[in-house]
């Protein structure tokens, strides 16, 4: 820990940008999260919202603003100083993203024994404890990731984000793919997570039962900008059309989908 | 003219750009095995992987060249009555040259291929991002041990295409030009030096390095899913296989003595 405080944000992002060539996906994005706040970025498909959170994870390189961990700068880390910071988070993938060389345990069990060099076999209880708290049982620990369907890869994600109970958990739609029970599972975990474990967690979702579910604040992205943020309980009374458009899931309104009539 | 000055210039920097790219790669992923962890049972894997499962085919392409390389000197030296120098032809070209460079393109065919597949797909699904938020380096994990086993492969391969291409220049001079079998071992032996099977060997730990960094390279910069990795592919095994046969020259003539 360096400098925590309960005024100062786990999570503080400033003028974010970045673009791909010609296309600039985020012209300034401005967002903090306290420590154990569960933050929920909602926004339209292709809006952004991967691109930042892989930003603060440093899997991509912004082009210009600032992210601050507990305080400290983080844009331009490298080596060491980086694989330590990495120790702070945990993340769940869109896609999972799940090593598909190695079975289902030793997935969830990755980030224990290379990141942090826990025994084998030590590992391997911790991770099929976190599979059970996702809804697996023991027999498919030995199943490799293409043998199980797509809402039991998401889950197999989950579980390997949060087996090494990190400082910080990223999930990128983690209900996307689920049937609303399983789902509700995985958003009471995700609860528990953070209200338990007292974790910092920043969440994308279309879902917005999910979202009502598990968020604390709500931040809301649109052409490269947060265009409103506030708590959870705001939702349906923010006052902004963009917001009010996305929560009630209206074709009408400020935003614009990319579509033509065929 | 302009037009084409400068396109051959673009293309120079291109070119010179892509080797610095293609170097600082390499220095990285070397220097990520100066300090733990390190990753044993990964090389052995790589090393059971590149070597055993190539056995076959490099055996079987080395055993035809010996064959062939027999038939080929007899028809030459024959023109001059020179059919004694038959078994020295095959042994000089076996270990000096078609050993470790027929093992090589075999090897960038079958392993570099595979490399950049295996490496470009977990690209494209994230699963090298998934690694680093892990806090494992994908160089250190992914690349190293392939570079290590690359290197140390080759070598042990090439011995035994050495052994196996001999012997099949053996075969076609005994059973089909009717040597003496005595007398063509001895001649496979008197002027065999040292030198020639180490710089074999030598050239083999080069060309298995240049597989292994082109697989990995091709795949870990490969972007844009299916079409993407198979890009990948080709470009390993194209690069591999040309800078196996430009480095041959250069390596050849700094043991040329
Ligand atoms: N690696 C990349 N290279 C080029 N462009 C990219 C890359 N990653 C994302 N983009 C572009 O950035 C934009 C935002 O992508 P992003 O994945 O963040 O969307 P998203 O908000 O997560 O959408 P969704 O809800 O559909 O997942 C898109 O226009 C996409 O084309
Ligand atoms: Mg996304």
């Amino acid at each position: 820990m360096t400098s925590s405080g309960p005024q100062i944000p786990k999570i503080a992002v400033r003028g974010l940008q970045k673009s791909f060539g010609t296309n600039l996906v985020l012209a300034g994005v401005d967002v903090s999260v306290a420590t154990g706040e569960s933050l929920v970025i909602i926004g339209g498909s292709g809006t952004g919202k991967s691109v930042l959170i892989k930003c603060i994870l440093g899997l991509l390189v912004p082009d210009g603003g600032s992210i601050r961990i507990d305080g400290a700068e983080t844009v331009g880390l490298a080596g060491r100083a980086r694989e330590q910071l990495t120790h702070k988070f945990g993340m769940l993938f869109q896609g999972s993203a799940l090593f598909d060389s190695l079975p289902v345990w030793e997935n969830v069990a990755f980030g224990l024994i290379q990141g942090r060099g826990m025994p084998r076999r030590q590992a391997r209880d911790i991770a099929l404890q976190k599979l059970a708290a996702v809804g697996l049982g023991a027999e498919v620990a030995a199943l490799r990731p293409a043998e199980l369907s797509g809402g039991m890869q998401k889950r197999v994600a989950l579980a390997r984000a949060i087996a090494a109970e990190p400082e910080i958990l990223f999930f990128d739609e983690p209900t996307t793919g689920l049937d609303p029970i399983m789902a509700d599972v995985i958003n009471r975990l995700i609860v528990q997570c953070v209200r338990g474990l007292g974790a910092t967690a920043v969440s994308i979702t279309h879902d917005m039962v999910s979202t009502r579910k598990i968020a604390d604040r709500v931040a809301m992205l649109h052409r490269g900008r947060i265009v409103w943020h506030g708590p959870a309980a705001d939702i349906d009374r923010s006052g902004n059309p963009f917001v009010d458009q996305f929560v009630n899931g209206r074709e009408e309104g400020p935003i614009h989908m990319q579509v033509r009539a065929a | 003219m302009m037009g084409f000055l400068a396109s051959v210039g673009a293309l120079a920097l291109t070119f010179l750009a892509g080797t610095g790219r293609l170097a600082l790669f390499a220095a990285r992923a070397l220097a990520a095995g100066l300090a733990p962890p390190y990753y044993p049972r990964l090389i052995v894997r790589q090393f059971v992987y590149m070597g055993y499962y190539s056995l076959p085919v490099v055996g079987m392409t080395a055993l035809f060249t010996g064959m062939v390389l027999a038939l080929q000197s007899y028809t030459a030296s024959s023109r001059f009555n020179a059919e004694s120098t038959v078994a020295t032809i095959v042994v000089l070209s076996i270990t000096r040259e078609l050993g470790p460079v027929i093992a090589g393109l075999m090897v960038a065919g079958r392993v570099g291929a595979a490399m950049a597949a295996e490496i470009g797909t977990m690209r494209v699904t994230e699963q090298i991002d998934a690694l680093t938020t892990l806090s494992t380096d994908p160089l250190r994990y992914l690349v190293l041990p392939r570079l290590v086993a690359g290197l140390l492969t080759l070598p042990l391969l090439v011995i035994i295409a050495d052994i196996i291409g001999v012997f099949g220049g053996y075969l076609v001079a005994i059973y089909k030009l009717d040597f003496n079998a005595v007398s063509y071992l001895t001649q496979t032996q008197q002027y065999l030096k040292t030198n020639d099977v180490v710089s074999g060997l030598v050239k083999a730990a080069v060309f298995g390095f240049i597989v292994a960094l082109m697989g990995c390279y091709q795949g870990y910069h490969s972007r844009g899913g299916a079409e993407g990795v198979g890009q990948a592919t080709t470009y390993a095994v194209v690069s591999a296989s040309i800078l196996i046969l430009i480095s041959d020259y250069f390596l050849t003539q700094a043991f040329f003595t």
